[in-house]
């Protein structure tokens, strides 16, 4: 029997390698802008310009005349090829967009519009404020699902908790994730993303419940046999499932990623990191978390000097 | 085969075959006995381009908006947006003082954007005796918290020339257009008309020193005297006595009294008609007018005079609305985002069939035919709800594809272990869906809170992209329940009556 459970240290190890590298990325940005991320104008309210030019433009030379135009502290942001350009700037009147782009054909010749967005101050506001009641409800709603699942099994809490913690395994992997695409291609977090990362938590949860309700099936079934054999047991029984499942979902998800529309593209790149982590932490760490409680090992991962990786999740 | 399945096999061909219909690209749509009902798909914003506005009354938040008057400015917005030639607006009241703007296909959507802004806020202000040429920027009391009740009249204007003191018309319009007077109806007892022309004001020619143009307007705040609100009708008629149009108007009975009463006091003076706070015309008050409804004179052209009374009528905006929020999608971008998300969507669609049938080989057949089901009939519903297509939408479509044959594959696994444990292939089956069935709830159950607490996210105008992704994704959810399950389950009985024997020593053919 392959023997996935044995090398539990090593799971712990390879998350803990993806999620520190997002976690530095997430406290440079808090730095930077006080946000593990850029926030796109969903949350923060102001308007967002995006324009083509015939030639590339430098960012530098596009700060100067939109700031010509009286706009306080504009962000610029070249993408493409350099011709297209971003700008971010407060919420802009209609006027003061006309002014603003025939300032910029003045300078760097045919412009075309590909964007315009304004998010006025209450309606950032507002979706700030139930972006923050849908986290709420949706923590609330996977912690109560969680509770529902587990209410007759004996350690219902020691599952209740390794779910959990494989959940915020999956949520830090995907805000590392998005927090690094932040710093590297300005990838900015709107309510797609909020969407994105609740779909995620809720797909990590099942595939979590689904190796879960193999262990407590079989537990009856195999007395005498010790617990880490039957976790083990249990998971191999699953994972074809867990695989096959994850295969199609990821097929899906880059046939969009590659041949999709463009708009939605950070939106699927979330979802399929977090769905990916979501199958390894459910296999690699929910699981391996149960047997290192059972064996009493959490004290010793936790303690310095010895040669073995904190389970980050 | 038991009856019970066969009457499932036949209900779900119906299912099929009807969805199948509704799912036609070109579907003719309904069209029986009077009963019209076209069937196609709805694209969102995104997909088609376009652009959505949402618009609030720009007034202090203290300040009540009442049901009415945002009803009443909603009717006037979609006035105006009619007036751009737009297929198919919408329209709608969100909330206690927001109206939503959706045009899609909009050509230029700046224009569009100052036409809403144009239908702003109409108002009679007190000049305080001055002439104001037509476009002067002014600011009036109306809206403004903490307003004095009277009009300030600062020093400046005592520099400028009164109504008793000159003609004052400008210079480039004195030689088409007279300077316009306000005169009570006939009807309503007041002077018979006078011409414009024959008023003293209009006949001089200002000098341009002599031009009130140069009034620092913007220091001045001026009186409103009534509101657009107030007016109760408008519209244009012909003089007889001159032969020219009139903008005739009407205020309601309450309005009718302050307007009586100003006019009474200010005959000679001046009552401006001003909209968003420029300027649109300053008749000249002939007569006193006691009965609210007058008519406006001047020398106008046909269309002039019922341009001025359209802006009378639709620009009487009860309170006056600023833009919160606009998106704008460009159709080139909103068509190439179609075409890519159909090639993805069918490109994601292949490769899930192929995977099935692979892996599952003739239960993955089968599992393909109810995937095929499902994908018809969720577009069927989807154009029947009719649920509004957006790019997050395709792809939580798309993303319960997954869910779908996430359903079989725990049943598959199922099936498969319980052959290995030597039951026989009926029994395999039946254990197969009996036991993935607790798994398949739960996990559905969670995606379908999940989408529950997505949808109320979305339904904040600001974060409207996810509406559509928790709307497909739930009805993808409850369609996959069914054939995942249902259909699925009716084709392998249906399989396993027909081939007889021949399959129980097959086992290869189930993927074991």
């Amino acid at each position: 029997m392959l023997d996935i459970i044995g090398k539990r240290k090593w799971y712990f190890l390879i998350s803990a390698m993806v999620i520190i590298p997002g976690l530095v990325a997430m406290g440079i940005s808090f730095a930077r802008w006080g946000t593990p991320f850029r926030l796109s104008i969903d949350f923060t309210s102001g308007s967002l310009l995006e324009v083509q030019f015939p030639e590339k433009v430098q960012p530098l030379q596009v700060r100067e005349v939109v700031e010509s135009q009286g706009i306080v502290d504009p962000s610029i942001q070249t993408v493409g090829d350099g011709s297209t350009v971003v700008i971010r700037t407060k919420p802009m009147e209609v006027e003061v967009k006309q002014a603003v782009e025939s300032a910029l054909q003045q300078r760097f010749g045919t412009l075309t519009e590909m964007r315009f967005e304004t998010v006025g101050p209450s309606v950032g506001r507002e979706v700030t404020q139930a972006a923050t009641l849908a986290i709420i409800a949706g923590s609330l709603a996977i912690l109560g699902f969680i509770v529902f699942a587990w209410r007759k099994v004996p350690n219902s809490m020691r599952y209740g908790v390794c779910a959990t913690a494989a959940t915020l395994h999956d949520i830090l992997v995907t805000l590392g994730f998005f927090s690094i695409m932040s710093l590297l291609l300005g990838w900015e977090a709107d309510a797609l993303f909020l969407t994105a990362l609740l779909t995620v938590v809720g797909f990590s949860v099942q595939d979590t419940i689904v190796v879960f309700d193999r262990i407590r099936e079989n537990i009856p079934k195999r007395r005498g046999e010790a617990y880490e054999l039957i976790v083990n047991r249990s998971l191999l029984e699953t994972l074809h499932r867990s695989l096959a499942t994850q295969l199609n979902a990821v097929f899906v998800m880059i046939a969009i990623l590659l041949f999709g529309g463009a708009t939605i593209k950070q939106f699927v790149a979330v979802l399929l990191v977090g769905m990916i982590s979501g199958s390894y932490s459910s296999i690699f760490n929910a699981v391996p978390l149960l047997v290192v409680w059972e064996k009493g090992e959490l004290a010793n991962l936790f303690r310095p000097g010895r040669r073995q990786p904190a389970p980050t999740a | 085969m038991r009856t019970r399945d066969l009457r499932l096999l036949i209900g779900i061909i119906v299912v099929v075959v009807f969805s199948a219909w509704v799912a036609w690209p070109n579907n003719p749509g309904i069209h029986i006995l009077g009963f019209n009902r076209d069937i196609e798909l709805r694209q969102g914003l995104d997909l088609q381009g376009g652009m959505q506005v949402l618009l609030e009354a720009d007034v202090p938040a203290t300040q009540q908006v009442t049901r009415d008057q945002i009803d009443a400015a909603r009717g006037i917005v979609e006035n105006r947006v009619n007036g751009l030639g737009v297929t198919e607006p919408n329209v709608q009241v969100v909330g206690d003082r927001r109206i939503l703007v959706e045009l899609p296909g909009i050509k230029d959507p700046d224009e569009a954007v100052a036409a809403f802004k144009g239908t702003g806020l109409l108002e009679f202000i007190d000049t305080n005796g001055v002439y104001l040429k037509p476009g002067t920027e002014v600011k009036t009391t109306f809206g403004q918290p903490g307003a004095a009740q009277t009009g300030t009249t600062p020093s400046a204007t005592a520099a400028q020339p009164t109504a008793a003191q000159a003609a004052p018309t400008t210079t480039a319009a004195a030689s088409t257009a007279t300077e316009p007077a306000l005169t009570a109806t006939p009807a309503a007892g007041g002077t018979p008309a006078a011409a414009a022309g024959s008023t003293p004001e209009a006949q001089g020619t200002a000098t341009p020193a002599a031009q009130p143009t140069a009034t620092p307007a913007s220091e001045i705040v001026y009186k409103t005297v009534l509101t657009g609100k107030d007016l109760k009708n408008a519209g244009v008629q012909i003089n007889p006595q001159t032969q020219e149009p009139n903008v005739t108007f009407e205020f309601n009975s309450d309005a009718a009294k302050t307007f009586a009463d100003f006019t009474s006091a200010n005959v000679g003076k001046y009552l401006a008609i001003v909209l968003d706070k420029k300027v649109i015309s300053c008749p000249v008050i002939n007569t006193a007018i006691p009965e609210g409804s007058g008519y406006i004179e001047g020398k106008f052209t046909l269309a002039e005079a019922k341009g001025l009374a359209v802006q009378l009528k639709y620009g009487a905006l009860p309170i006056p609305l600023k833009v919160i929020e606009r998106r704008t999608v460009g159709p080139t971008l909103g068509q190439d985002s179609v075409a890519r998300s159909l090639r993805a969507g069918i490109i994601g669609l292949i490769i899930v069939l192929l995977f099935m049938l692979i892996y599952y080989r003739l239960p993955g057949v089968l599992a393909d035919l109810a995937l095929l089901t499902y994908a018809v009939v969720t577009i069927a519903i989807f154009k029947l709800v009719p649920v509004t297509l957006t790019l997050p939408g395709i792809t939580g479509f798309l993303l319960s594809v997954g869910m779908a044959v996430d359903a079989n594959i725990l049943i598959f696994e199922r099936m498969k272990e319980e052959l290995r444990h030597g039951k026989s292939l009926g029994a395999a089956v039946e254990a197969g869906f009996d036991r993935a069935w607790t798994s398949i709830r739960d996990s559905n159950l969670s995606t379908l809170i999940n989408c529950v607490i997505l949808f109320w996210f979305g339904s904040q105008y600001g974060a409207s992209a996810v509406k559509g992704f928790a709307v497909t994704l739930f009805l993808g959810v409850v369609v996959s329940m069914f054939t995942a399950i249902t259909v699925t389950r009716t084709f392998m009985r249906a399989t396993l009556a027909a081939s007889g024997d021949s399959l129980r020593e097959k086992h290869q053919l189930l993927g074991v």
